[in-house]
């Protein structure tokens, strides 16, 4: 019996031989979890990306406590109270932080030299992080969470979308705000940082780029 | 908690005064990460291709 051999890798194409060739092309592990960065990173400034993360994950670690005990643990008992004012200060965190990334993106016009996608993910980061700020003041269970509710149903009916987004649906907003923004947003920061890793922090402006590698120096 | 926060009004502009002091401490934080100094870890890395265009 004869033993098969496998095919020549040249003659062979796949969609995972793609993927896999695309992904080595553009983010060798070297970019991925680089060990040492560029001189002009050593700023404070580059912290507050990393610091709006972590606030991220304090709102969802929170964020999943209050999910599975529910409205009465999080209004009722002490614990419960705590970890509410917990996600609520998590978040207080992340705006501050990540408004505080944006100034610095912005003013360091951190969207030059192929940089432009990452930028405009980081913005649309920024809308769906409001949206998702706003389906959970409206999903509070509480009186406030009623009149943030029924004052956004007249500006929501304002623009013609208050029957598709109903602000005064409980079960649509909580659905919202504890399942489909945060797989988006947890999607789009993934993009967001790979994008990062593959293009690296923007070099300062008027600091000059440094020469190519020529064919001999660059990485396989 | 239960007293609605201050407001200050100037021309068109209103704004809570705990928004305000958030904004000017968010301001503040931001002037002093560009002027504080960051503690360095030896020598840094040049930019490499991929990781610097």
């Amino acid at each position: 019996m004869r033993e098969a051999s496998p095919k020549p890798q040249a003659e062979h194409s796949s969609w995972t031989l793609s993927i896999r060739r695309l992904l080595a092309r553009n983010l060798p592990l070297s970019n991925l979890l680089p060990d040492r960065q560029p001189v002009y990173v050593g700023s404070w400034v580059y912290i507050f990306g990393v610091l709006a993360i972590a606030g991220l994950i304090w709102i969802i670690g929170s964020g999943v406590l209050l999910a599975f005990f529910g409205p009465q643990w999080w209004h009722e008992s002490n614990i419960g109270r705590f970890v509410n004012s917990l996600h609520l200060w998590s978040v207080q965190v992340f705006f501050v932080f990540m408004v505080l990334h944006l100034w610095g993106q912005y003013f360091m016009a951190g969207w030059r030299d192929g940089r432009a996608p990452t930028w405009m993910i980081g913005v649309v980061i920024f809308a769906f992080s409001i949206a998702a700020a706003f389906t959970g003041f409206v999903s509070q269970q509480n009186f406030a969470g009623e009149w943030i509710a029924v004052n956004a149903k007249d500006a929501t009916n304002s623009f013609g979308i208050g029957s598709l987004f109903n602000v005064l649906n409980f079960g649509q907003m909580y659905g919202i705000h504890v399942v489909l923004l945060p797989l988006l947003l947890a999607t789009l920061l993934g993009i967001h940082l790979v994008l990062v890793r593959m293009r690296g922090v923007v070099r300062p402006i008027g600091l000059k780029r440094a020469a190519p590698p020529s064919d001999e120096e660059r990485p396989s | 908690m239960d007293t609605p926060a201050t407001y200050l009004s100037w021309n068109f502009i209103l704004i809570s005064v705990p928004n305000l002091l958030m904004i000017a401490g968010m301001i503040v934080v931001f002037v002093a990460a560009l002027l504080a100094p960051f503690p360095s870890h030896g020598e840094a890395a040049e930019p490499e291709d991929g990781n610097d265009a």
